[in-house]
């Protein structure tokens, strides 16, 4: 996927006065939050197994390197043929030529965020091969020429009346004007290609260690079709994705799920353990897992591990102030809000996207319902050390934050610097007592106006009072 | 009992009357409150900001300043959020000073939840004569569990009417100097707060976070509403007739 991260700001600019963006942002709101703070009423004791998820997750990357071999040797026992890629390049690559040896011209894929990473679809298409997104959301986006917005609904940004006008013009029907409509012609235009592709891409929420299978959580049913019904069927997916056991399994997917879209259980859940088998009746020839590190192993070890737990249910950014006002564009790559400001600095370089961790208040929010406790404000912290000790922040923040500190830690000189600053703050204030303009804190001052100070300190007044 | 009264740095320098109306709330409730004349600034804009060692500064000048005391209170949930969250995490290679700040950190407290936590005060003399809405600032909210103390003390007063808003927990877009960093993001948060707070028709925003307060009031009166007064929750607790220094 094209990064763009690094134009942060001006992508912000852009968002926050298109008005159709904010129009449908606005609709769907609090849908996810207030559907998640529903369904966890549901579970008495929630904080009991946000820490078991988080301690599952936290042993799995413990021993990845144990854990994934595990997978390989199960997965290899069941018939799947595994592929190891190191970089982004690699998974398209090793796809390609699966592709090609088996003579495939036409895929079809459910969502894989992870195939967006390494801009598979584009990287098919140029070796002639046809991929078509399943997913609805990714459907429209793909009609679209978009990249997804979101990491479990891709395309929440549009507007019914938006995808209605794309159906009509690419699938030249008459313009649909309500959803069960326009998912039925989604559903006719995709029948085909279901049945005539040779391959079928997945996604993979989880990899289980015990038994070599891949887990995927879906509500649309395309995952289904897509991992059945073609002759070839790849997993896409990536190495911190691996669970010790199906018991594990069945303690995050309580999470998972409630999280996400605010379901106590999604649609389907499939268990995907090889190819078909002697005497089954349906289920791919071939099974390929593709194990993809692009960065991950690089966080192992490190203070930021803890991002490596995520379990992609999108909660954070459902839940970012930010995300809210922005949508997940903005933020220039694969993984939008608080997590994509902590994962995409990691993977694509902290210089390629420095102003994703500054692009948080660090109220909390995510934290909070993070169903395995990624400490994301403090991760996002950690970055922040980084641009600061890296000299990657601007001169004139590096400045004032050392002259900070420098000040605050001599009282004499800062008693003597507050007294002057607030008086002249305080008459530039005027009648009114609000300052319109401050040089240097134009990025306060250009929506907001300054409440002036009051014009003497309290420790002046409290030691005027004292004497 | 002995208090230090930690003022923030910037209630020292934008809002004294805070400081003064904190004070006034603590003597009455019984403290014997002092207010350490070397304090500055909990570093916390420093450590947000990626420099650690701002953290390390100040969290050595606050022990130096307030150590001797029984507790130590803040009318502000961030900074006292900084001290009790994070201080304990500056020092790991020092475990004797780790120690020492954590200790300090546990005596350590935002006013509201001083007053009724560890006072429990049942009986404010205070009056004000209006409607109310509360904000609810992130690092109190979430770091210290701040939330029903403010509300529990509000309903003390006389006279004082509280009406919620809707999503009273949502961050105002301050953030610190995220307020400036992405200043057009903080402003439309700000936005947000603010028609959320005015749908109330309160005659006040209240909350218990200066810089909130600050940008939700600059925005405010930036979109020319000069009526809804913006106050500190000290401020409605110690009454109107508060000197001004």
């Amino acid at each position: 996927m094209q990064l763009t991260s690094f134009y942060f700001k001006s992508n912000v600019r852009r968002k926050l006065i298109d008005p159709l963006l904010q129009r449908n942002m606005k609709r769907f709101g609090g849908r996810f939050v207030e559907a998640r703070a529903a369904v966890m009423t549901e579970v008495d004791n929630l904080e009991t197994i946000r820490v078991a998820a988080a301690a599952i997750r936290d042993r799995s990357l413990a021993n990845l390197d144990s854990y994934l071999v595990a997978f390989e040797e199960q997965a290899l026992a069941r018939g799947s043929q595994v592929h190891w890629a190191e970089t982004a390049q690699d998974v398209n690559r090793i796809l390609i030529e699966i592709a090609q040896s088996n003579g495939v011209k036409k895929i079809v894929k459910s969502k894989s965020m992870v195939s967006e990473e390494s801009g598979l679809n584009d990287a098919v298409e140029a070796v002639g091969i046809q991929a078509i997104e399943t997913d609805l959301g990714e459907y429209i986006l793909q009609l679209a020429h978009e990249p997804p917005s979101h990491i479990i609904a891709p395309a929440i940004h549009k507007s019914l009346e938006e995808v209605a006008a794309l159906f009509s013009e690419n699938h030249h029907t008459p313009r649909q004007t309500d959803i069960p409509a326009l998912c039925r012609e989604a559903r006719e235009q995709l029948r085909p290609h279901f049945l005539s592709a040779e391959m079928g891409i997945s996604g993979g929420n989880f990899l289980i260690a015990e038994t070599g299978s891949v887990v995927i959580v879906t509500n649309e049913g395309n995952g289904r079709m897509v991992t059945t019904l073609p002759r070839i069927h790849v997993t896409i997916t990536g190495i911190e994705k691996v669970l010790p056991t199906l018991n594990d399994f069945s303690t995050i997917v309580r999470l998972l799920t409630r999280s996400a879209t605010g379901q106590s259980i999604t649609n389907y859940v499939s268990m995907l353990t090889g190819p078909r088998q002697e005497g089954d009746l349906d289920g791919p020839g071939q099974s390929h897992i593709i194990l993809v590190d692009s960065g991950r192993s690089r966080l192992l070890g490190t203070e930021m591990q803890e991002a490596l737990r995520c379990i992609r249910c999108g909660a954070c950014m459902n839940h970012c102030p930010v995300y809210q006002n922005i949508g997940g564009h903005a933020y220039g790559w694969v993984y939008p809000g608080p997590i994509g400001a902590v994962l995409t600095p990691s993977y694509v370089g902290l210089k390629n996207a420095l102003d994703l961790p500054q692009a948080s208040t660090l109220c909390g929010a995510c934290q909070v319902v993070c169903p395995v406790k990624i400490p994301l404000p403090e991760l996002m912290r950690v970055l922040r050390e980084k641009s600061f000790e890296q000299g990657l922040r601007p001169w004139h923040e590096r400045l004032f934050i050392r002259l900070w500190r420098g000040v605050a830690n001599r009282p004499r000189l800062y008693a003597l610097m507050t007294q002057v600053g607030v008086r002249v703050l305080s008459l530039l204030g005027g009648k009114k007592k609000l300052l319109h303009h401050l040089p240097g804190l134009d990025g306060w001052t250009d929506g907001r106006d300054m409440p002036a100070p009051q014009g003497k300190t309290f420790r002046e007044l409290y030691r005027k009072r004292r004497s | 009992m002995r208090v230090g009264l930690f003022v923030t740095c910037l209630v020292d320098m934008m809002r004294p009357r805070i400081g003064f109306a904190a004070l006034k709330l603590l003597e009455n409730a019984g403290c014997e409150v002092v207010v350490p004349p070397n304090q500055t600034c909990c570093g916390q804009p420093g450590f947000n900001s990626g420099d650690r060692e701002s953290g390390r500064v100040m969290a050595r000048r606050f022990l130096a300043d307030f150590e001797s005391f029984d507790y130590v209170v803040a009318p502000s949930g961030s900074c006292t959020g900084m001290i009790r969250c994070h201080y304990g995490e500056l020092f790991p290679d020092d475990t004797v000073l780790q120690h020492r700040l954590d200790a300090l950190s546990q005596r350590t407290f935002e006013l509201t939840d001083f007053l009724v936590t560890v006072l429990k005060v049942e009986r404010l003399d205070s009056f004000f004569q209006g409607t109310i809405t509360y904000h609810d600032s992130c690092s109190g909210l979430r770091e210290l569990n701040v939330k029903h103390q403010p509300r529990q003390l509000m309903g003390q007063v006389v006279g004082a009417q509280l009406r919620e808003m809707n999503k009273p927990e949502l961050c105002c877009g301050f953030g610190g100097t995220f307020s400036i960093k992405l200043g057009e993001i903080a402003t439309r948060m700000a936005d947000n707060k603010c028609q959320d707070a005015l749908a109330t028709k309160a005659d006040a925003i209240v909350g218990g976070d200066l810089g909130c307060l600050l940008n939700i009031e600059g925005r405010l009166r930036r979109l020319g509403d000069d009526t809804t007064q913006v106050l500190h929750v000290a401020e409605v607790l110690a009454g109107p007739e508060l000197g001004q220094g």
